[in-house]
C-alpha cells in the first residue's frame, strides 16, 4: 500500500493509542527500574517468595488442566449444538468476568466451607478447600474459566462442520471425530484459551484471599508485604513475579504458535 | 413397491417417498431406486433440494417421513457413522491437518482395521487413483484434481455400498474435470454404484446410465439420458435440458481436420461438427432452434443438410416444434410465420439444415 498523504484522523488515533500503550508500559517499566539488583536477588533467595511463586504457578496450572477436562467438551457443545436457553448458558459462562472477585470468593466460600455438602465430601476424601491448595485452585478456576470456554468455543466454531460430517460419514464415532478432527483443528484457540486461563488464574487475588489466605500465593504475599512494610518491600517480589509470568506467557505463546504453524 | 428379484440388477439404493421440511428448503415425495452398478445422476437447478436430499441420505438430517433402504437394509434412522454410503463433497473436505495418506486411512482406522492392512489398502487405492506419490503431502498443496482423487480414495477406503458425489466436478478446472470424469466412469465400470448430483446436464449425459430430474424438492422424472433429453416429461425438464435433438454414436476425425459424428442407428446419419472432441463414443446434441427448415434445397453453407418428411407439428409457446423424419428424427423450432410460409403439413417433404458449429458433442 502506498500512503500518498497522511490522514489527520489516523495521526490522532495513533497518538491516542500511543498514550494508552504508555499507560500500560510506564508503571511496569517504572517498577522494574526502581528495583535494585541487590533487592531482587534477595527476593529471589527468599524461600517464602520462591515458594509462593511456585505455588501460584502450579495451582493455576492444575486448576486450568482440571477445568479443561470439562471446559473443552462443553465449548464444543456451545459451538455446535442449539438448545433451549443457550444464550442464558453463554451468559452464565461469562458471569465470573463481571462479578467482583471478592464477591466470587464469598460465594465460593458458601459452597466449599466445612459443613456444606461439597466441603464435607472434600473432608472425607482428605481435600481441604478452606486454607488449602484445593481452595486456591477452585477460586482461580472460578474466575478464569470463561477465558478458556470462550476461546475454545470460538476455535470449534471455526472448524468447518463439513469436516466433522465427513469424518462421521467415514465411520468414525463422534468421540473419535471430536478427538481427531475437532480438537486438533481448534488446537490453536484451545491452547490460547489455556494460556489465558492460566495467566488469569495466576493473577487472581480477591477470590483466593477469601478462600485461602494461607498457603500464600504471590498476589496475596505482595498485598501482605505492602500492607505490613510498604511499597519498597513489596516491589522486589512484584517484579520477580511479573517477570516469571511474562517468561512463561511468552514461552507458551511461542510453543502454541509454532505448533499451529506446523499444522497450518 | 415390488421388486423383481430376477431383474438384471439388484436394487442397491431405494429412496421411498422421502420428505423433509427445513425452513425455506423442503423435499417431498422423493422416490427413486438405483440398481447395483448403476450410474445414477440426479440433475436439478440449484435450490431444488439436492443438498437436503444428500444430507438426508448420509444422515446429517433426519427425514420427516419416508424410507432409505441400502442393500436391503433400512438405514432411514441409522446413525451416520454406520451407513455405508461414502460421500465425496464438491470442496473435497479433506482433513487439512492430516497428510493425504492419513486422510485415506481415516475410515479404515476408525473401523479398527489392522495397521498393516490399512497400509496395503491405502497404497492400492492411492495407486488406483494415480496419487501414490502424494501420500505424504498436505491437502493444501494439492491441485483441485489431486484433491478430488484423494477424496475419492478416502471415500472408497471405507468400503461403501454406494458412492454419493455432490457436484464432484464443479470446483475443478477443465483439465481436471475431464480426468475425474474418466476416473468416475472407470470406478463405475468396476462395479461401484454411483449417485451423482449435479446441475450440469452435459455432466449427466456423459456419465449417467440413468438420470433423475429434480424440481421443486421432488424427483419428477427418472429415465435413461437419451429418453430424458428427447422425451422430457414436463415443460420444466424440456426447458432445463433445452435440447431435443440427441444422437448416440461415434465421433471420428477426418483427414481435413473436421470431425464427423455417425449415429449408431441402422440408417447412417452423419453430422459434421466443429467440436474438438476426442474420437470415440459420444453424444451429439443440437438445439431445435439451430435447425433451419426450407421447402426447397437451400443454397446454404450449412454442412449438414437432410431431406425428410414432416412427421409431426406441435404448437409451442412461440411458434411450433416440427419433427422431421430424415432417417433420424430431427426436431426444429420454427415461428408460426414460417409454418405458414413454408406451408408445413404432415407428410410434406422439407430440407433441414444444421450448421456444423451448432452440433455439440458430449464425450463418453
Amino acid at each position: 500500500m502506498i500512503i500518498s498523504r497522511i490522514e489527520p484522523m489516523h495521526l490522532i488515533f495513533a497518538a491516542l493509542g500511543g498514550a494508552l500503550l504508555l499507560f500500560i508500559v510506564a508503571p511496569l517499566a517504572g517498577m522494574f527500574l526502581n528495583v535494585g539488583k541487590a533487592e531482587l536477588s534477595e527476593a529471589a533467595a527468599d524461600p517464602e517468595v520462591t515458594g509462593s511463586i511456585r505455588l501460584t504457578l502450579l495451582s493455576s496450572m492444575g486448576a486450568t488442566l482440571i477445568a479443561a477436562i470439562g471446559a473443552v467438551p462443553f465449548a464444543w457443545i456451545l459451538a455446535r449444538k442449539d438448545f433451549p436457553f443457550k444464550r442464558l448458558v453463554n451468559g452464565i459462562v461469562d458471569l465470573p468476568i463481571v462479578i467482583p472477585h471478592s464477591a466470587a470468593g464469598i460465594a465460593l466460600l458458601g459452597v466449599l466451607a466445612p459443613g456444606t455438602p461439597v466441603g464435607s465430601l472434600g473432608e472425607r476424601l482428605g481435600v481441604t478447600f478452606i486454607g488449602g491448595i484445593a481452595g486456591i485452585m477452585a477460586a482461580m478456576a472460578f474466575v478464569s474459566i470463561p477465558f478458556l470456554v470462550n476461546a475454545a468455543r470460538d476455535g470449534f466454531a471455526a472448524v468447518p462442520v463439513r469436516l466433522e460430517q465427513a469424518a462421521l460419514n467415514l465411520g468414525a464415532s463422534p468421540l473419535r471425530v471430536f478427538l481427531t478432527i475437532s480438537v486438533p483443528m481448534a488446537w490453536r484457540s484451545i491452547i490460547s484459551g489455556l494460556v489465558l486461563m492460566w495467566a488469569r488464574g495466576m493473577s487472581e487475588f480477591g477470590a483466593v484471599l477469601i478462600i485461602a489466605y494461607h498457603p500464600m500465593i504471590t498476589p496475596v504475599l505482595i498485598y501482605e508485604r505492602f500492607g505490613a512494610f510498604g511499597l519498597k518491600y513489596a516491589r522486589p517480589v512484584t517484579v520477580l513475579f511479573v517477570a516469571v509470568c511474562l517468561v512463561f506467557f511468552l514461552a507458551l505463546r511461542m510453543i502454541a504458535g509454532r505448533r499451529s504453524h506446523v499444522e497450518g | 413397491m415390488s421388486r423383481d428379484e430376477n431383474a438384471a440388477g439388484r436394487t442397491m439404493l431405494e429412496v421411498d417417498r422421502l420428505a423433509k421440511r427445513l425452513g425455506e428448503f423442503s423435499i417431498s415425495n422423493v422416490s427413486f431406486t438405483i440398481d447395483e452398478g448403476e450410474y445414477f445422476v440426479l440433475l436439478g437447478a440449484s435450490g431444488t433440494g439436492k443438498t437436503v436430499l444428500l444430507e438426508t441420505l448420509t444422515g446429517v438430517i433426519q427425514p420427516d417421513s419416508g424410507r432409505v433402504v441400502l442393500a436391503g437394509r433400512d438405514i432411514t434412522r441409522e446413525r451416520m457413522q454406520r451407513r455405508k454410503l461414502g460421500i465425496v463433497f464438491q470442496d473435497q473436505a479433506l482433513f487439512p491437518h492430516m497428510s493425504v495418506g492419513r486422510n485415506i486411512a481415516y475410515g479404515p482406522a476408525s473401523s479398527g482395521m489392522k495397521r498393516s492392512d490399512i497400509e496395503k489398502l491405502v497404497e492400492s487405492l492411492a495407486s488406483g487413483m494415480g496419487i501414490g506419490h502424494l501420500l505424504d503431502r498436505g491437502p493444501a498443496t494439492l491441485s483441485s484434481g489431486e484433491a478430488q482423487r484423494s477424496a475419492l480414495a478416502r471415500a472408497l477406503a471405507m468400503g461403501p455400498d454406494c458412492l454419493l458425489l455432490d457436484e464432484p466436478l464443479s470446483s475443478l478446472d477443465s483439465g481436471a474435470r475431464v480426468e475425474i470424469r474418466t476416473l468416475l466412469k472407470k470406478l463405475n465400470r468396476g462395479g461401484m454404484t454411483m449417485l451423482h448430483v449435479t446441475h450440469d446436464y452435459e455432466e449427466a449425459v456423459a456419465l449417467a446410465t440413468k438420470i433423475g430430474i429434480m424440481e421443486n424438492g421432488t424427483v419428477v422424472q427418472v429415465d435413461t439420458p437419451q429418453r430424458i433429453l428427447t422425451h422430457p416429461g414436463s415443460e420444466f425438464v424440456a426447458r432445463f435440458v433445452g435440447i431435443r435433438n440427441v444422437y448416440r454414436g461415434r465421433l471420428r476425425r477426418e483427414s481435413d481436420g473436421t470431425s464427423l459424428f455417425e449415429s449408431g442407428s441402422e440408417a447412417p446419419f452423419r453430422l459434421e461438427t466443429l467440436c474438438e472432441a476426442i474420437e470415440g463414443e459420444a453424444t451429439a446434441v443440437v438445439r431445435s432452434e439451430d435447425v433451419t427448415l426450407s421447402a426447397y434445397r437451400p443454397d446454404t453453407s450449412a454442412r449438414n443438410l437432410f431431406e425428410g418428411t414432416v412427421s409431426e407439428i406441435v404448437p409451442a409457446r412461440r411458434g411450433a416444434e416440427v419433427t422431421i423424419d430424415a432417417g433420424a428424427m430431427i426436431v426444429a423450432m420454427v415461428t408460426e410465420r414460417s409454418v405458414e410460409a413454408l406451408g408445413l403439413e404432415r407428410g410434406n417433404r422439407v430440407f433441414a439444415s444444421i450448421k456444423a458449429s451448432a452440433v455439440r458433442i458430449i464425450e463418453g
